[in-house]
């Protein structure tokens, strides 16, 4: 197995006289988890779809395996495994049923009984799959998905309408196929999900990568310092406070200072009030998270857009 | 697995979710005998004058096995396939090594299957109820009948498919199709009751002819082999356009 297991480089597809992609690139390295983050209509689902080979693209390299998706055959989909964005499965069937049905479709299927019990369904095994509830149906989902040992694996979405309990679960059956060692490239919106999963993100924002990196890079690449707040103390006036942070106090009494060098601006906070004898309460220290990083690029691209619309 | 091997494999589960929808057991199974019960009893000691004296039953026992036969093949598939394509399950199917071909295969075999099911019942019932003759001498024809027809409906069927755009629109689409079909071509009325004008006109669709090639083997007039090739070669014409239609339009990703 090569150690590049996606490839897409200027990727451009449109519907209609409406371009979605607009020249999408990135890679991902066999056994990592990626994830394609953005709003929904960027063009993550387009772009997956690309790859699984659903369909075709106007422009651009795409490599999956070494195969261009839009002309490989069933040696291809043999090594692939697809999660659709909703689920589609017989309901008459039986769960064990529908993932003997599937593991026959490949010529080297895992045992079927294993799968089920990976992703946690070994109690709904004869239950037929119409009364199965919204997250074990995406748990089946996922089975279908590894039955044939597929080596890289397209996951659209994978949580959404989850509850957060269900959400929890199905990033531990996500971890746990990452441990597997496969390829899994991840489309979500939940920027939780993408933090917590994946060793790579790429946000999309209409139809473009505007950033690129671990969570961690993505946090620290960040513009924005920073953020210490507390309550401004009972008897100490705004003008009081030490003035080499750049404090702005709101009406409620909250302070928060935009430091570039959190320890510092701590070091010379937490010494301005203890030489007072203040207590600062509801003291906090917040890095900023992906979430932020993520509202901001998408904020930001999207004014762009508009500016280019005029 | 070989292709075989594989068709068959699919052709398992298909056929277990046939069986266990009421739906389509009611639809395509168990409606065709109810018409030939209903149809037995209000008509059920006339005879036509027209077509050599024959005993009503003995006409309606080819009439109800055309039915059935449609209703296994094309109205079965067109909606078992629209409703599995808006599902996404034909989606996710292509999204499998699975070929194509051997899922078609898969539930044309179910169709055949139920359709050779549907009209052993029909004659069997038509025999123990009505003491109507099953036959014997003519099961060649009535097989070579039944392999074109169904054949060639399950071809319509695809091509159908094509045409309707959601889940809910399956069944009034294809009944659309088929129930005028039925009452101008004489499979639900004697065609001794409908003027000649009108058969000119479902002369123009294939249910007239499938039912005129499974009438022969039943008529007792029907001297010969009971192969009808002028009429099989119509629903044969037909399948064809199906066929046609079906490779050009069919879509395995949602409309909706």
């Amino acid at each position: 197995m090569s150690a590049v297991a996606i490839e897409v480089a200027g990727l451009r597809k449109s519907y209609g006289a409406r371009e979605v992609l607009h020249g999408i690139g990135f890679e991902v390295r066999a056994g990592e988890v990626f994830a394609l983050l953005g709003p929904n209509g960027a063009g993550k689902t387009t772009t997956v779809e690309i790859l699984e080979g659903y369909r075709r693209r106007d422009a651009g390299d795409v490599r999956v395996l070494g195969h261009d998706p839009s002309r490989a055959g069933s040696e291809f989909r043999a090594r692939i495994g697809i999660v659709l964005q909703s689920s589609a499965v017989y309901h008459l069937l039986t769960v064990q049923e529908i993932v003997d049905l599937f593991a026959g479709y490949y010529p080297a299927p895992r045992e079927p009984g294993e799968v089920i019990d990976l992703v946690g369904l070994a109690e709904q095994r004869e239950a037929r799959v119409r009364t199965l509830s919204g997250g074990q149906l995406r748990r089946l989902d996922v089975a279908l998905a590894l039955v044939g040992d597929p080596e890289v694996l397209f996951l659209d979405e994978p949580t959404t309408g989850f509850d957060p309990a269900a959400r929890r679960q199905a990033w531990e059956t996500i971890r746990d196929l990452r441990s597997l060692g496969k390829s899994i490239l991840l489309t979500t919106h939940y920027m939780e999900e993408a933090q917590r999963l994946a060793d790579r993100v790429a946000i999309v924002v209409s139809g473009r990568i505007v950033a690129e990196g671990t969570p961690a890079q993505l946090v620290a690449a960040d513009r924005d310092a920073t953020a210490i707040r507390f309550r401004l103390p009972a008897g100490v006036e705004a003008d009081q406070l030490p003035g080499g942070l750049a404090m702005s106090v709101g009406g409620d009494g909250s302070v928060t200072a935009e430091a570039s060098d959190p320890v510092r601006a701590l070091h010379e906070l937490t010494g301005w009030a203890l030489e007072r004898g203040l207590d600062l309460d509801g003291l906090e220290v917040r890095r900023p998270s992906l979430e932020d990083v993520y509202l901001q690029l998408t904020g930001d691209a999207a004014r762009t857009s508009e500016e280019a619309n005029g | 697995m070989s292709a075989v091997q594989l068709t068959l494999h699919q052709f398992r589960f298909d056929q277990k979710t046939f069986w266990r929808n009421p739906a389509s057991v009611f639809f395509t199974v168990l409606l065709p005998v109810m018409f030939l019960l209903i149809f037995a009893t209000i008509f059920g000691n006339d005879r036509i004058e027209e077509l050599g004296d024959l005993k009503t039953t003995t006409y309606y026992v080819p009439a109800i096995v055309t039915l059935a036969v449609v209703s296994a093949t094309m109205q079965s598939l067109a909606i078992s396939l629209t409703v599995d394509r808006e599902n996404g399950l034909l989606k996710r199917t292509r999204g499998t090594p699975l070929p194509s071909g051997v899922f078609i295969a898969g539930r044309v075999g179910n169709s055949i299957v139920v359709s050779v099911l549907s009209l052993a019942l029909v004659s069997a019932l038509g025999r123990l109820i009505y003491d109507v003759a099953i036959p014997w001498d003519h099961l060649p024809a009535v097989l070579v009948t039944l392999a074109v027809g169904a054949a060639s409906f399950c071809c319509l069927g695809f091509a159908i498919t094509a045409a309707i755009p959601s889940e809910d629109a399956a069944a009034p689409m294809t009944n659309f199709a088929l129930l005028p079909l039925y009452f101008l071509s004489g499979v639900f009325i004697p065609e001794s009751e409908i003027p000649s004008g009108v058969l000119d006109f479902a002369n123009l669709f294939p249910v007239r002819h499938f039912f005129e090639a499974f009438f022969a083997a039943w008529d007792p007039a029907t001297t010969g082999a009971g192969f009808e090739w002028g009429h099989l070669a119509v629903v044969a014409a037909w399948g064809l356009l199906g066929l046609v239609l079906a490779l050009r339009f069919f879509r395995w990703e949602p409309r909706g």
